[in-house]
């Protein structure tokens, strides 16, 4: 199996989430996007670990795991006191503090 | 041909590939859907995909971490906060930005000069296969060689990130409250 093969299906997951990061209005949906993008670098740490036969790739990954976890916890209770304030969570109409 | 070569395990190829097509694909309808709660479940799909790649990866202690808090917790997550950010379950509008087709070349450009940067350094590696994998050590005793790794060397970064999710707790918990 070539190593390429993980790179370039990661490579297409980061792309793809960094699209929707740019597009998406919804704060949700760009999280969602967020958790792609931390997938593909994810997938990317266990090719590498497999590449180089050590499992540090695997420690990487479990780390980036729990860290997405959290990401996604303080994220929502974000949204959530967003939308709580202003019935909406739509990320262009936050601009409060536009210089 | 890149994606293939002699004296490969065609059954991992092959299971790669479909993996992939759906992987992809469910991706792309998690940044095109017009319906929030069918992006969940299609990332649920994605997420899920990803597991089954790092079990062809010999990787099972982490898709089975995978599974765990991703398909499991964050997916909960995420639909708790569509629940109670979105009174309609169903089509919306305005979804998406104004300028969201400027997305697409920059997405395109980025996945251009990643493909050539990853084609240009990997090209010709080969990973080992299921049975030199076992012979080589290391990584064929999964779980034991992540615990050795996780509690000696990197023990700083483990508390550490232990500290990050007790605090990411609390954090959540004191901003989600009413009061």
């Amino acid at each position: 199996m070539l190593a390429v093969n993980f790179l370039l299906l990661g490579a297409v997951l980061f792309s793809i989430g960094v699209f929707g990061v740019l597009a998406r209005r919804n704060a949700v949906m760009v999280l969602m996007s967020v958790e792609l993008i931390l997938n593909a670098v994810n997938l990317n740490l266990v090719a590498f670990a497999l590449m180089h036969g050590n499992v540090d790739g695997h420690v990487f990954a479990l780390y980036v795991i729990a860290v997405a976890a959290a990401e996604v916890g303080v994220g929502l209770g974000l949204v959530l006191l967003v939308y709580r304030n202003r019935r909406s969570i739509a990320l262009d109409e936050l601009s409060e503090m536009k210089g | 041909m890149i994606l293939a070569q002699d004296g490969v395990n065609v059954a991992q190829n092959v299971g790669f590939g479909i993996i992939a097509a759906v992987m992809i694909v469910a991706a792309l309808c998690v940044v095109t859907t017009r319906n929030v709660v069918h992006a969940a479940l299609w990332l649920v799909i994605v997420l899920a995909g990803v597991a089954a790649q790092y079990v062809l990866a010999a990787a099972e202690f982490v898709a089975i971490s995978q599974v765990l808090v991703y398909v499991g917790a964050v997916m909960v997550l995420f639909l708790f906060g569509i629940m109670l950010t979105r009174a309609q379950i169903g089509r919306e509008q305005g979804l998406n930005n104004r300028g969201w087709a400027l997305g697409i070349p920059v997405a395109l450009l980025l996945l251009g000069v990643l493909c050539f940067a990853v084609i240009d350094a990997f090209e010709d590696t080969t990973l080992p296969a299921e049975n030199e994998i076992s012979s080589a050590g290391g990584i064929a005793e999964n779980p034991t060689a992540i615990a050795d790794n996780m509690l000696s060397p990197y023990l700083v970064p483990f508390l550490a990130l232990s500290f990050v999710l007790l605090a990411a707790a609390i954090g959540a918990i004191v901003l989600a409250r009413k009061d």
